[in-house]
């Protein structure tokens, strides 16, 4: 359990690098995980080329959810939308620095599923898991 | 401490010697570290004497009932309508056959609504629901509703947690078929005064469905004292196995709803292209049902019965007022629900700057077992601007010690959080 909330996820959790809404943006989406309720919006900016050149998030939930998308935000500023695609399940937990079960690993990788539905529509979003 | 008045006689309830009869509280979550199993509002825990009833049922009476004449059928059909009695004694139906055995008590509300409601309900007819209710008293509604054009209206809660009587009665002035509405709150613990609600639902020409999922565990629970129309609930809350509840209803409403399943064991009679429905109460349980649950809930009866509801309740709400007392100690915490003159044996709370999801990990960690999120009433949340609460629930197996054990692990998280 330490492990889980090991400082890091906390600090990001309380102080969060990314939290925030992005007025304009070029890419918005938001969704929830109904079974606990937690909810998180990514906004992003992309140049000419594709490239993220501004990414934020926002919404509610459990600190691992939240942190999750704090990380992930922070991870794809300079990324092509491209490079999108192949994020998975590893490069979250890689972020995290944390193992998870399989109902904490839903709130771990929300944030993962809303930038690729937003990025890519459902279909590649639902590959995550 | 720990005790309650009957007839003047002060009866305890010794837990510690109650604790052994459970053998899952014996065990540890952790290397280390016991269970401390605060979460019997979700489903309690089985005494050593239904799991062994069950056992036995499979090793030694094993057959499917009703139709065959060997001995084995005649007495597994014993067992099984033994435990129907045994339900039905126990909330005091006047006799057996108003026992409708079912899958849980959601099943049993989803039977009033499809059958019941068939004949009962026409378009624009209101059902009146409150604000406290589980999605299992609100989805099967809200199903009928689209399918028949009903109007669902709710009776509203006050800022403690209760339901507004005054609005409640002005809501009969608008003639609801139905009323149906829980008798105690799986979130806010608010117990309801039921049986004066019954009354004005009478008075003012409604049916009323009790969903006594929650209370009929906790409570000594008469359906002839409420004067019940439908009381729906489960065994698994009440220390029996999972898969079996039941749905009582007086035989007068009982007697002129359509079926609800179709299939063996609900029939008279079958032709190629019509049937002739059974008798009460099998025209209701189409198929093979649960025997050896229904087994098992008998056992959980007797169980209980030999302890006495009177001592159990009186048991949760000492353990519940200490709950209230030490959570009260925590800052920045939210107790949702009314004070314990009100509420059954379970406190749901809210803690700034600290998911529920967290909590409850933490918890974990050091063995509590408490629920975190919406406890199925997401309505009720979003009315509340909580997207979740963390819930501890208590039975007549809890421990004082085990509050402490919380309470601590509270504190931890507040501090790794601060």
């Amino acid at each position: 359990m330490d492990d889980l909330y090991r400082q890091q996820i906390i600090d990001r959790y309380k102080h969060p690098l990314k939290r925030g809404e992005l007025d304009p943006h070029d890419l918005s989406y938001e969704d929830e995980n109904p079974l606990c309720g937690d909810r998180i919006r990514i906004d992003l900016r992309t140049d000419a080329k594709g490239i993220i050149t501004a990414a934020a998030f926002s919404g509610d939930g459990c600190a691992i959810s939240q942190a999750s998308a704090d990380l992930l935000a922070e991870y794809i500023e300079g990324k092509s939308l491209e490079e999108i695609r192949s994020l998975n399940k590893e490069t979250v937990l890689d972020l995290l620095g944390i193992e998870l079960s399989p109902i904490r690993l839903k709130c771990a990788l929300l944030s993962l599923k809303v930038l690729k539905a937003g990025a890519y529509g459902l279909e590649e979003a639902r590959k995550v898991e | 401490m720990v005790g309650t008045k009957q007839s003047g006689v002060v009866i305890p309830l010794n837990v510690k010697k109650i604790r052994a009869d459970f053998p899952i509280l014996a065990r540890e979550v952790h290397p280390g570290i016991p269970l401390v199993y605060l979460d019997s509002a979700a489903t309690s825990q089985k005494p050593e004497a239904v799991i062994e009833s069950m056992a036995e049922y499979y090793r030694k009476y094993n057959a499917n009932i009703h139709r065959a004449v060997h001995t084995l059928a005649e007495e597994a059909t014993g067992l099984y309508e033994g435990a129907r009695e045994k339900v039905a004694e126990w909330i005091g139906a006047e006799r057996p056959q108003e026992i409708i055995f079912t899958r849980n008590a959601t099943e049993a509300i989803n039977l009033v609504a499809q059958s019941w409601g068939s004949i009962r309900l026409r378009s624009g007819d209101i059902v009146l629901l409150t604000e406290m209710e589980h999605h299992s008293n609100l989805v099967p509604w809200q199903i009928l509703a689209e399918a028949r054009n009903l109007r669902l209206e709710f009776v509203p809660l006050t800022g403690n947690g209760e339901l507004d009587l005054a609005a409640y009665d002005k809501l009969l002035g608008q003639s609801p078929k139905l009323v149906a509405l829980t008798q105690m709150s799986n979130v806010l613990g608010t117990i309801n005064p039921i049986r004066e609600i019954v009354r004005s639902a009478h008075r003012a020409g409604a049916k009323v469905l009790i969903d006594a999922a929650q209370s009929v565990p906790h409570m000594a629970v008469n359906v002839r004292e409420l004067d019940a129309d439908f009381l729906a609930f489960s065994a698994h809350k009440m220390c029996g196995p999972t898969g079996i509840g039941a749905l009582y209803g007086k035989t007068d409403i009982l007697r002129e709803m359509p079926p609800f399943l179709g299939g063996g064991d609900m029939i008279r009679k079958v032709e190629w292209r019509s049937f002739e429905p059974n008798d009460l109460p099998y025209t209701f349980e189409a198929g093979t049902p649960a025997i050896a649950e229904a087994v098992g809930w008998g056992a959980a009866i007797d169980y209980l019965r030999a302890i006495g509801m009177s001592s159990i309740h009186q048991h949760e709400q000492d353990v519940t007022a200490y709950a209230l007392r030490r959570l009260q100690e925590i800052p920045g915490l939210t107790i949702l629900g009314p004070g314990v003159e009100k509420r059954g044996g379970l406190v749901a709370f809210a803690m700034e700057g600290i998911h529920p999801h967290d909590i409850a990990q933490i918890l974990d960690s050091i063995g509590v077992a408490v629920r975190s999120g919406h406890h199925c009433t997401m309505p009720l949340h979003t009315k509340l601007n909580l997207s979740a609460t963390t819930r501890a629930s208590f039975y007549l197996y809890t421990l004082p010690e085990e509050i402490d054990v919380m309470i601590s692990g509270l504190l931890k998280a507040q501090k790794l959080f601060a």
